[in-house]
């Protein structure tokens, strides 16, 4: 039947796409993105000289910190989720977007809302201090508020659709929408002292407490961060190659496989803590089985352009995108042998996960988002093209190596801490006080921060690439070198 | 109440339960007869294009 329509899109009335929000939802993931990068970039600095917290309350390092991780994973990463999900949804069930302009408009400007309170609250020491969930109680009433609604927004669009079948990226979407209004909800249960003042105390105490909290915080990462951005890569990776996904029936059992899985991984953020030996073994499990979707999704993506690989040295939209697929894989790979209890023991507080996060946050994350984000800008403008790809070309590789020099720097720098903690002289003392393995990671941070402002600058390159192609300027440059041809045999 | 009884001899078995719908969910992607209709949904991205574009101010 879908072949029928396909043959005859003649037959089919045009669908007037709501397209006015994806735009300044692109727009807000360009500014939060770069602006999640600078405060990151700071603190970097400030790590590797202390010197540069300027003796301020609100520029400690302290308050700075989750300013970053909100702006970056929920201001940056959530509008690209938001403004993609809203985009693929529409296009995918060919029809308009349920609620009409109106209801869109209050979503984006809701959800800025609710970044502009956390971040506030965050510089002024206004903090439920769990990690990844930091806005009080009523930042998170507001949240609640809003993604309820682009919940409707997108389910509502789902209904309505043209296409008989729900194409497996909305899946992805759907999961990551439902997902986290169910662990918001769950993690924020908080009582208020007063309805005037903006302390509040969690419903939950003690190991339950924690329990909760990395619930939330590893699936924030399973279904915020992997199953939202796994539904851009099923919609932008085929669109950009002009090809179906490698396998779509893979597709499927890889969705269902992390939905089964991820859910459960949670307990390894809590190894040798109160919580029961049983349930870290339970999360260590999961972890490891977690290997399996996510490689398979990571060879799906990868193997679309099976056939195609020249692609990927002709045009850089699609090498972000796939170089992002990459990065997906090398990060699950690494993740899962972290959550092993004896390499956690070394691994655990020290700066190697934060090297693991940002493999994740910056090579997967962030260069899936760029990719699509140079996707939807000339489309949504109704540009021919971008202004240049000579300069996402620069991009790509001023940010590729930031992120190298980035998680090489941690990993050392974060092994080096976990041995210098073990360490036992001959009479069994500890061999090193805390301030020594301070005072030997300074190099590292110092190498970490670079590679962070080269990143940033990608990203600054990105946004005058943007703003030219959004004002309809094209840059005249040459094309790609195309691939030589070389025939090898009469057969041929 | 029958249907707490009913309940309380599923609720020990959730992973048996869990393993059998997963297995049906692989057993529908796999199965042959369905291999031609997943190739046709694979090529919904590119079910869009040539319609209207306009913004929809």
């Amino acid at each position: 039947m879908s072949a029928a329509i396909a043959a005859a899109p003649s037959l089919r009335t045009p669908v007037r796409y709501e397209e006015a929000v994806i735009k300044k939802f692109t727009v807000a993931t360009v500014f939060w993105g770069v602006t999640g990068f600078l405060v990151g970039v700071v603190i970097a600095w400030q790590l590797a000289f202390p010197a540069l917290n300027l003796g301020l309350e609100w520029t400690t390092f302290g308050r700075l910190r989750p300013l970053h991780t909100s702006a970056v994973i929920f201001a940056f990463g959530g509008n690209a989720l938001l403004g993609t999900s809203l985009y693929v949804v529409q296009r995918t069930c060919r029809t308009h977007l349920f609620g009409g302009p109106a209801f869109a408009n209050f979503i984006f400007w809701g959800y800025q809302l609710f970044i502009v309170m956390a971040a506030s609250g965050y510089v002024l020491g206004i903090t439920q201090s769990k990690e990844y969930a930091e806005p009080e109680w009523y930042v998170d009433i507001w949240l609640t508020i809003v993604w309820v609604c682009y919940l409707i927004c997108f389910a509502g669009t789902l209904i309505r659709r043209q296409e008989p079948h729900i194409y497996v990226a909305n899946w992805f979407y759907l999961a990551f929408i439902l997902t986290i209004a169910m662990l918001h909800i769950v993690n924020n249960l908080a009582v208020p002292v007063s309805f005037t003042g903006t302390k509040s105390y969690i419903y939950w105490s003690g190991v339950q407490d924690a329990m909760t909290q990395w619930w939330y915080g590893h699936n924030a990462v399973g279904f915020f961060l992997t199953a939202g951005f796994l539904g851009i890569m099923y919609y932008f990776i085929p669109k950009q190659a002009n090809r179906p996904v490698y396998s779509y029936r893979l597709s499927i059992v890889h969705f269902w496989t992390l939905i089964f899985l991820y859910i459960w991984a949670g307990p390894h953020h809590l190894h040798y803590t109160a919580l029961p030996d049983w349930a870290q073994t339970l999360g260590m499990i999961f972890s490891i089985m977690l290997w399996m979707p996510s490689w398979g999704g990571m060879i799906n993506g990868i193997m679309t352009l099976s056939g195609a690989w020249d692609k990927l040295r002709t045009d850089p939209i699609l090498r972000f995108l796939v170089v992002s697929v990459a990065f997906y894989g090398m990060s699950t790979f690494e993740g899962p042998m972290m959550a092993i209890k004896a390499v956690n023991s070394l691994s655990h507080y020290t700066d190697w996960t934060i090297g693991h996060v940002h493999s994740g946050a910056l090579g997967w994350v962030a260069f899936v988002s760029f990719g699509a984000i140079y996707f939807l800008v000339p489309k949504l403008w109704n540009r021919e093209r971008l202004y240049s790809l000579r300069l996402v070309t620069y991009h790509f590789w001023i940010a590729t190596i930031g992120i190298v020099l980035y998680i090489t720097a941690m990993w050392i720098s974060g092994i080096m801490q976990g041995l210098m903690w073990r360490a036992y002289d001959t009479l069994g003392f500890l061999q090193y006080s805390f301030i020594e393995t301070v005072e030997a990671m300074h190099p590292y941070y110092v190498i970490r921060a670079t590679g962070g402002t080269m990143f940033l600058l990608g990203s600054l390159i990105m946004v005058y690439n943007v703003w030219k192609t959004i004002r309809g300027d094209l840059r005249h440059e040459a094309a790609f070198a195309q691939p030589v041809r070389i025939v090898t045999g009469a057969a041929e | 109440m029958e249907s707490t009884g009913i309940m309380e001899w599923l609720h020990p078995l959730w992973l048996v339960w869990l393993v059998i719908l997963f297995a049906v969910v692989v057993w529908w992607a796999y199965r042959p007869k369905n291999k031609h209709r997943f190739e046709e949904d694979a090529r919904i991205p590119f079910q869009d294009e040539g319609e209207g574009k306009e913004d929809g101010r």
